[in-house]
């Protein structure tokens, strides 16, 4: 595994004990505001998959979050909880099908062509799930009851409960980021960054650079998948923007912002766009100037992204 | 790596993160101040950004408006509000009602104009039984299949906007219609209200035409209205898509030969970008200029006053939900704990509103007239009454 | 559907078209040529717009406030060029996105404190405010002939620009190779600057002279800025002609997608696009 520069590794450290503990003492809006924030990072994370370190850039990745959402939606019979792992697994299912299908096509094209061809295919699932009234049209539809766990009559968590349900989001968010960690360092992780310097050299040394992407598309389809799947539960609705290209875009911002292609960055990138729209909200209506001003001197003056503040030199 | 970068770097990272933690305790725990008596906190979560901005900006100021009629004080209590920007999008529509309720800890909430975001702030409102106000979004499911105790509503349903317009049309001797809207939740709402109304007196609907949200290229539909040949066309757009639509309809010929109808919004607080192209459309709302109440009046004044503006039917809606509020503590003598008591009050209650008055039905949606307006100059002139006591069906709705 | 009617939607379809055409074509030349993914282009667009309902109020005339618009447009675009864009040649592709999102978020904004949030209409100038019949109940506004001559004229005269002429010679060159074009004395960070404000231009140019139909209401910047960015890559990247062929596909596919496929209609420009895409990645006149 690449070594990560220490001072992120002790970050990364403080980071995962102080969201371990912060259940103990914060109150409810901050426990499910950061298990959002989570729930966007592992979003956020399967998209930088793509981005960052397969060098495909998707606007459409919405589709796969919102497919698995509407997914739950459909498998939650009304007033009543589906099953914890049988809700899970179909939605993931359909978010991966959806993948290999969608993966199937795009992945034809290259460059700002691949980019189109993704959001053309997550914008007619968006009318398609819009425009569709036994989905709920535009306005949603509510899941009343989230999913519950049971072996046997006995359940080690309460979804319904907060605390219970960030620590559930926090399991998720680690397991995805050493699942990735661990896949990136893998011979299968030096095919793709190989395929993301230089494809034309991978194909000529004979990979099937074609089945590599569309492996990392699925995958990264299947964790949006698990994303959507735990942001209807948590909301406890569902509504065609799940899906839009707003969606997708602002994800990638997050991706951009926080840094492409470097471990943790993704996640940063989520936190930093979600606190910032909290804090600049509570200054002045116009916080959209803020966050703008923000965004462009981040740019200019962190050519790296966010994650570029916790690293050394060592890269250049 | 050498040592003594790793040294600076690790320092660096020290600051900032001592930087960060700070700046993240200021933000997390704002400090929590208990005056005495404390202030009621009102929660408006209303869009200030984007296409709906200048209609959550009616709301607050007519809202605001009241409160400083009532010496800034309702029940004898102090007022402080918890202002919210919604952005009209529906994908935060939880995530922000949960934080105006769970972290803010409003005793009311007020908003909001989406009927997407809408739904999200019922889930959070029914979740946490926060006293709550709908100033505007037309939801049919709010006041309807989710209707609940708390959850009020002071503008209109969907259906209630429209519903009288099929009646007006047929005694204007128009047996047939085209029918074209955005497909959409709230316009699949509005087509069926109109055409409940409209074929129980006999019309026809021989076209309904369904435009992409939010496309505004009408050319194509117009054309297959004109193909169709119907008596007349009802429609239901707001904002910058009704100041389009009337104009292309207009530069279509159309307005001429099939009249145009629609409910109010296609003319609110429009007339001044659609100009000639507006001048005579019908419509049907619960507000209209011109209307003979003296509440109206005085409330028109006043608002002008303050803010040098003209008020609108969003303005009334915010205004009436003020003193909806304000009935509600009254009866519990400014004890926002009580909610059961004020819930009480503000049921069945008539408000006196300056689209004249109105009674609260028991899904918690008024009960009120629905006017007859027509354009003349910039003006959406009061015609007549199109239906009195207009009632939503409040279908789905198991309460009263 | 009678030919009458069949003619009538064709004509819709190629007036849809050549609007789109000319909302497109400042993006053709700055991500074409400059190779710069500009999403604040919607701004721009509603930059144009509410210029012109100003301006309009305040000249009195469409033309003269057009004129006006436009080199207010320019300044805009040479002062954006100089304070952010110039620093992102160099860069990413997706740091350009990056910045330019920051950009729309606060033209929104700037937009906001400036006009308010009202909706506001542009009155059609007088000259050209009739129609000529073509049913007995439909007619056709003669502005929006005259919108379609001035967008062909427009790509016309984007053609000659690009093809025949000094600059457009230094603009082609430029966009292949920079260091050799700056090699040969030019001074290509002037030339960008130039090529960058000529871009935003065209946007505020497709917002004022659109104004009239349009209306001038907030957001309206992001209803054309997807569709943009589809019109310039089907047609293929960096290529007038594409841009143009592509734009009046659209005009087609969404003027009879809304009437023959009403089901659908959203999803049919989207489909177009996917189709042509996957049978030529490289956009219809794009070079491989």
């Amino acid at each position: 595994m690449e070594r990560q520069p220490r001072a992120l590794q002790v970050l990364l450290a403080i980071g995962l004990v102080a969201l371990a503990a912060f259940p103990l003492v914060g109150e409810k809006f901050y426990l499910q505001f950061i298990t959002k924030l989570m729930i966007m990072g592992i979003f956020a994370m399967s998209l930088d998959l793509l981005v960052g370190h397969t060098g495909l850039v998707s606007l459409g990745h919405a589709l796969f979050f919102g497919v698995a959402a509407y997914a739950l939606m459909l498998l939650t019979p009304e007033y009543q909880a589906a099953g914890f792992w049988t809700s899970l697994g179909v939605s993931l299912g359909v978010a991966a099908l959806a993948a290999l299908i969608v993966g199937f096509f795009v992945l034809r094209t290259t460059g700002i062509y691949f980019i189109m061809v993704t959001l053309a295919f997550g914008q007619m699932t968006y009318f398609y799930v819009h425009d569709s009234s036994h989905l709920g049209g535009s306005d949603g539809k509510y899941i009343y009851v989230r999913p519950v766990l049971e072996i046997a009559g006995w359940s080690p968590f309460d979804l319904e409960r907060p605390a219970h349900f960030y620590y559930v989001a926090l399991a998720m968010m680690v397991f995805v980021y050493l699942m990735l960690r661990v896949l990136l360092a893998s011979p299968f992780g030096r095919v793709i960054s190989g395929i993301k310097e230089n494809e034309h050299r991978m194909r000529m040394l004979g990979f099937a650079t074609f089945r590599y992407k569309l492996v990392c598309f699925v995958l990264a389809g299947t964790l949006a998948g698990l994303a959507g799947w735990l942001a209807a539960a948590h909301d406890g609705l569902v509504n065609p923007e799940m899906l839009s290209w707003h969606q997708s875009g602002q994800l990638l911002m997050m991706v951009i912002l926080g840094g492409m292609g470097t471990p943790s960055g993704p996640i940063l990138g989520a936190a930093a766009l979600k606190v910032l729209e909290l804090v600049f909200q509570g200054w002045t209506k116009h916080w959209q100037l803020l966050l703008g001003g923000f965004i462009v001197l981040s740019v200019l003056l962190l050519p790296r992204g966010l994650a570029q503040l916790f690293e050394s030199k060592r890269r250049d | 790596m050498n040592d003594s970068k790793a040294l600076a770097s690790r320092r660096r990272f020290l600051k900032t993160a001592a930087g960060g933690a700070a700046a993240a305790a200021g933000v997390l725990h704002a400090p929590f101040i208990i005056a005495q008596p404390a202030k009621i906190k009102v929660g408006l979560m209303l869009p200030y950004t984007g296409t709906y901005a200048a209609l959550g900006t009616a709301i607050t100021n007519a809202f605001k408006l009241y409160i400083a009629e009532k010496g800034g004080k309702l029940a004898g209590r102090e007022l402080e509000y918890v202002v919210l920007d919604d952005e009209s999008d529906p994908a935060k529509g939880v995530d922000n009602a949960s934080r105006i309720v769970n972290r803010d800890k409003v005793d009311v909430l007020v908003g909001t104009v989406h009927s997407g975001v809408q739904a999200g702030m019922v889930k959070v409102s029914r979740e946490s039984g926060v006293l709550s106000i709908i100033p505007n979004a037309g939801f049919g499911a709010a006041t309807g299949a989710l209707c609940a105790p708390n959850i009020f509503r002071t503008s209109f349903s969907n259906w209630q906007t429209i519903h009288a317009l099929g009646k007006v049309m047929m005694e204007k001797g128009h047996k047939t219609c085209a029918w074209i809207t955005h497909k959409y939740a709230a316009g699949q709402e509005m087509f069926e209200g109109f055409k409940e109304g409209y074929e129980k007196v006999g019309g026809r609907i021989v076209k309904d035409l369904w435009l992409p949200f939010p496309n505004v290229e009408f050319q194509a539909l117009l054309t297959e209205i004109a193909a169709a040949k119907p008596s007349a066309t009802a429609c239901f757009f707001a904002g910058g898509g009704a100041v389009k639509f009337v104009k292309d309809y207009d530069a279509a010929g159309l307005k001429k030969n099939i009249p145009l109808y629609g409910n109010g919004f296609l003319t609110d607080g429009t007339l001044q970008a659609q100009g000639a192209s507006a001048q005579g459309i019908l419509t049907t709302l619960h507000y209209a200029d011109s209307l003979n109440v003296p509440k109206d009046r005085e409330f028109r004044l006043n608002y002008a006053k303050a803010y040098k503006l003209q008020p609108d039917v969003y303005a009334v809606q915010g205004y009436d939900a003020a003193q909806l509020l304000d009935i509600g503590l009254k009866a519990v003598k400014g004890d926002m704990k009580n909610t059961k008591g004020m819930i009480k009050a503000m049921e069945g209650v008539t408000i006196d509103s300056p689209r004249g008055k109105w009674k609260m039905s028991k899904a918690h949606n008024p009960i009120q007239d629905s006017y007859l307006r027509q354009v003349v100059g910039e003006q959406n002139k009061f015609v007549g009454v199109a239906w009195k006591a207009l009632e939503d069906p409040a279908r789905g709705c198991k309460m009263g | 559907m009678d030919t009458a009617i069949f003619f009538i939607q064709v004509l819709n379809s190629v007036q849809y078209g050549l609007l789109l055409f000319l909302v497109a074509s400042g993006l053709t030349l700055i991500f074409g040529i400059m190779g710069i993914i500009n999403l604040a282009h919607g701004s721009f667009y509603m930059i144009g717009a509410y210029l012109a309902f100003s301006l309009t109020g305040l000249i009195g005339d469409f033309w003269l406030a057009l004129a006006a618009g436009v080199v207010v447009a320019v300044l805009i675009g040479l002062a954006l060029e100089w304070l952010v864009i110039r620093f992102l040649y160099d860069r990413d592709h997706l740091y350009q996105v990056l910045l330019t999102y920051g950009l729309i978020l606060i033209f929104e904004e700037c937009r906001s404190l400036l006009w308010g949030d009202d909706v506001h209409g542009v009155p059609v100038p007088p000259a050209l405010d009739f129609s000529i019949p073509l049913t007995e109940n439909l007619s056709y506004q003669v502005f929006r002939v005259a919108m379609s001559a001035i967008c062909l004229a427009l790509a016309a005269g984007m053609y000659w620009l690009i093809q025949k002429t000094r600059l457009g010679m230094m603009i082609r060159a430029g966009s292949v190779n920079r260091e050799m074009v700056q090699s040969l004395g030019i001074n290509i960070g002037l030339l960008y600057r130039v090529v960058f404000a000529l871009g935003v231009a065209l946007a505020a140019f497709a917002g004022m002279l659109g104004s009239p139909v349009s209306s001038v209401f907030p957001g309206m910047g992001n209803q054309v800025l997807i569709v943009s960015f589809v019109v310039v890559v089907i047609g293929g990247i960096g290529s007038v002609k594409g841009a143009l062929v592509a734009a009046l596909a659209i005009g087609f596919a969404d003027t009879f997608g809304k009437v023959l496929l009403p089901q659908i209609a959203g999803m049919v420009v989207y489909l177009l696009m996917a189709a042509i895409l996957l049978w030529r990645p490289q956009g219809i006149f794009g070079k491989a």
